[in-house]
């Protein structure tokens, strides 16, 4: 670990509903540029954390910093909310179910936020839209409507959608959980893709296979807590707790079935 | 005294004035209606209590009153008060809020049903609220209930024909004047009952093809 502060720092991140603690007592740093795998069952908290971080699911308690920014910071209503969606700007989020806007084009789908939030006139915000959907491999798509497009087609362009912010991190929540299995290699290409661009990532993932190939770590899950933390090597090859080995055995006998 | 309906074509262009102007009432109205009901959806979702209330006064007072005495009230009954309406501005005033409420609980039922993901992938981007609700949550809402406003604005053609107890010449009440001085009551209600159904028709094939046409974009 570098002496100098994390990029994204979770500070004792707790989360309930009524009586039933989803997080405890969390911590996580990240590094720019690292790329951090969060698997674990499901109910596990895992998306839970990860959707705190750009504040979709509100800690109960602890802290969140993107660099030198405190995210779920204590303030009024109003200014909260023009604080969170400048903060917002800078995390890109790829959701399970694509939640592309089907009333626009793929295009549209790109280049509303920016220029909406960028002020980008509409050549700039085409061109961008052109540059992200090249990288993801939509670009012969561009004019067609979401709900013309396969399941990873749409994933595509829901990263290209976020891309196109030019975010700082991108956080990735199941992201090819719902794809047919033949489709969600198209999915982990782009991601890896990014990952050679040394985007800072957080990925909450069942693909056991893709987060060991591409992560820096992996962080095991359950009932709210971090369980084991260590590079992929360790936590697929060698984990040294007992329910992470369960949780690994498990799951790779429900491949195998 | 049989029927004769060569009487017909020398009242023709008075009758069709009066299709020209129901025309422009139902579609002035049917503007009103589309608008307003989005507005007063949106209040009623998700303004603050006290702005929601007088809307919603406001609302059951267009719901729970008959359409003929709101276009009575806004045409002779706010003259009292110094607001002089002319009598199409108070029919297409009339009509439209009145249609706008039935539509406004449309728009309520397909805001509501628009998938939480919608708002969550826009407020992620780094909309705001306000932003997510008019360029990602109310064109989806708009989309998923086309038909049943349709179905308001054909309702809406029809309670046009009241618009002519306020004096406005339109279809019903150049009929009526027609009627006057010929005493052929029979031929040319025949005649203005087959009007409206021709602009009904006219508007059901507009509606199919908007229909077709958001298809995709679903």
């Amino acid at each position: 670990m570098s002496a100098q502060t994390p990029f994204i720092d979770i500070r004792h991140a707790k989360k309930s509903f009524g009586n039933l603690e989803v997080l405890k007592d969390i911590n996580l740093q990240v590094e720019r540029g690292q790329i951090v795998a969060i698997i674990g069952p499901s109910g596990s908290g895992k998306s839970t954390l990860l959707r705190a971080i750009n504040d979709l699911d509100p800690l109960t308690g602890g802290e969140i910093w993107l660099e030198d920014k405190q995210i779920n910071k204590d303030l009024p209503h109003r200014q909260y909310e023009r604080h969170i969606n400048e903060v917002r700007q800078e995390i890109g989020m790829v959701f399970q179910h694509f939640n592309l806007f089907p009333h626009l084009k793929v295009r549209e789908n790109v280049t509303l936020a920016p220029r909406m939030l960028k002020g980008l006139s509409e050549a700039e915000a085409n061109a961008l839209a052109e540059e992200q959907l090249t990288k993801v491999g939509m670009i012969e798509r561009i004019d067609y409507y979401p709900s013309q497009l396969s399941g990873g087609q749409k994933q595509r362009v829901a990263i290209a959608r976020a891309l196109a912010m030019k975010p700082k991190v991108m956080l990735f929540d199941e992201a090819t959980s719902a794809l047919d299995p033949e489709l969600v290699e198209e999915v982990n290409l782009v991601m890896k893709q990014l990952a050679e661009e040394h985007m800072t990532m957080i990925i909450v993932t069942h693909e056991m296979g893709f987060a060991e190939s591409v992560c820096d770590r992996v962080l095991f899950m359950d009932q709210g807590v971090v369980v084991e933390e260590g590079s992929p090597e360790v936590i697929f090859r060698n984990p040294g707790n007992e329910r992470t080995r369960n949780f690994l055995r498990k799951h790779l006998e429900a491949q195998r079935a | 005294m049989g029927l004769d309906f060569t009487i017909l074509p020398k009242y023709l262009d008075i009758v069709l004035l009066g299709a020209l102007w129901t025309i422009a009432i139902t579609l002035g109205a049917a503007v009103v209606s589309f608008f307003g009901g989005i507005f007063l959806a949106v209040i009623a979702l998700y303004a603050p209590l006290l702005v929601r209330w007088p809307f919603r006064a406001f609302s059951f007072l267009f719901l729970g009153t008959p359409l003929l005495l709101q276009l009575f009230l806004i045409y002779f009954g706010l003259v009292q008060i110094g607001i002089d309406v002319p009598a199409f501005v108070a029919g297409v005033i009339g009509l439209g809020l009145h249609f706008a409420v039935y539509n406004s609980e449309l728009f309520q039922t397909s805001i509501l049903a628009v998938d939480k993901g919608q708002i969550e992938a826009a407020r992620t981007l780094g909309l705001s609220r306000m932003q997510a609700l008019r360029k990602v949550v109310v064109p989806q809402a708009v989309r998923a209930v086309i038909p049943p406003i349709g179905n308001n604005m054909i309702a809406l053609l029809k309670d046009s024909a009241l618009v002519s107890v306020i004096g406005v010449s339109e279809l019903t009440l150049s009929a009526q004047r027609a009627i006057g001085s010929t005493y052929r009551p029979f031929e040319f209600y025949v005649l203005v009952a087959a009007i409206y159904y021709i602009i009904n028709l006219g508007m059901e094939a507009v509606l199919r093809r908007v229909e077709r046409r958001i298809q995709a974009s679903k």
